[in-house]
């Protein structure tokens, strides 16, 4: 391998969601965590399933099988904690995923203008092809917003 | 040579809140916010009934002086199943009086998260944000949600005439000059 070839590569998070395999770019994940108590409560945002607490932080959990799929996933094992990008903001959102994530390096081919939005490149891993996805076109956020003028930070308790 | 005393920590700032039931679902309020707690039974005999099209929170309203309070069901506000409610608390600053099950108990809250912004819908105006009491995370609501500018218009607009000493509709009656 070149040192060019070498540059090219990038590490990515692969996970399993039922019988597919997705990639993530592993600069985009912030945790592999264990099944935990997911909290539920009324909402109208159909993606979003619930929050777990991480670390003293509340995380939505956004089931995206259902959208890649078209199956909802009955057995998870592992929740992976992804970084989603609002303008110049982070905030982490846990997806459910199934089986074993694994850390590769691998040549991204940037997504093409036909590609559906979630689709952020493609990558060829043991003669799979891999759909890179795109955390921010796959999970839910201000662009379907309804309400306008929601708070954007954290709030400390009033006393 | 005096050593200066450590200095203390300063408590933290916290928030009473009232953790309530609906439909088996917690919430929390502000203790601030809440003018009144009363019995449901009690606002009956004073209601009045009202229909809104498709505005099915709200059935009833109770005339204080010039102010019209509105009881909301917290159950079809939140897409619950439907429940009568026990308790109403009288929410300040507003028109609100919303019907809950019941109360869970009373809590300090040290620290209250945004909503994330992957929730994106009308949650965003019913909460003002979640929070974890005892490692339960209960969104906290806020108590200008319950009814918006334009379900408040509406209302106003289905409010059944007032009535007067006798019993008596006023609508349609012209004021002598």
């Amino acid at each position: 391998m070149t040192v060019s070839a070498e540059l090219e590569l990038q590490s990515f998070v692969l996970l399993r969601l039922g019988e597919r395999r997705f990639a993530v770019p592993a600069g985009q994940i912030a945790e592999l965590v264990a099944p935990c108590r997911v909290f539920k409560f009324p909402h109208r945002t159909s993606q979003i399933e619930g929050v777990i607490l991480r670390r003293g932080r509340i995380v939505p959990v956004c089931d995206v099988a259902e959208t890649l799929t078209g199956k909802r996933l009955m057995s998870r094992r592992l929740y992976l904690l992804a970084v989603r990008h609002y303008g110049a903001q982070t905030e982490w959102v846990a997806l459910p995923v199934t089986g074993e994530c694994e850390l590769i390096n691998a040549e991204m081919t940037v997504a093409a203008e036909s590609d559906a939005p979630h689709v952020a490149g493609w990558l060829s891993h043991a003669g799979d092809v891999i759909e890179v996805l795109n955390i921010d076109a796959i999970t839910p956020g201000p662009g379907e917003m309804h309400a306008e003028g929601e708070t954007t930070v954290a709030l400390e308790a009033r006393p | 040579m005096r050593v200066a005393a450590p200095a203390k920590p300063s408590p933290a700032r916290t928030e009473q809140i009232i953790v309530f039931r609906i439909c088996g679902e917690l919430f929390a309020v502000s203790s601030a916010s809440v003018q009144e707690v009363r019995s449901s039974d009690s606002f009956s005999g004073a209601s009045t009934e009202i229909f809104a099209p498709g505005l099915r929170k709200v059935r009833h309203v109770v005339r204080r002086g010039d102010r019209s309070l509105f009881i909301v069901s917290g159950a079809l506000h939140f897409d619950l199943p439907p429940s009568p409610g026990t308790l109403a608390f009288v929410l300040r600053k507003t028109r609100t009086a919303l019907l809950v099950d019941g109360i869970e108990k009373m809590a300090a809250m040290t620290r209250l998260q945004a909503l994330p912004r992957s929730f994106c819908h009308e949650e965003r105006r019913w909460y003002r944000g979640l929070t974890a009491i005892d490692q339960t995370v209960i969104p906290v609501v806020h108590p200008e949600g319950f009814l918006s500018p334009e379900e408040l218009a509406l209302l106003d607009a289905s409010m059944p005439p007032p009535v007067n000493r006798d019993g008596e509709s006023t609508e349609g009656t012209v004021v002598a000059p």
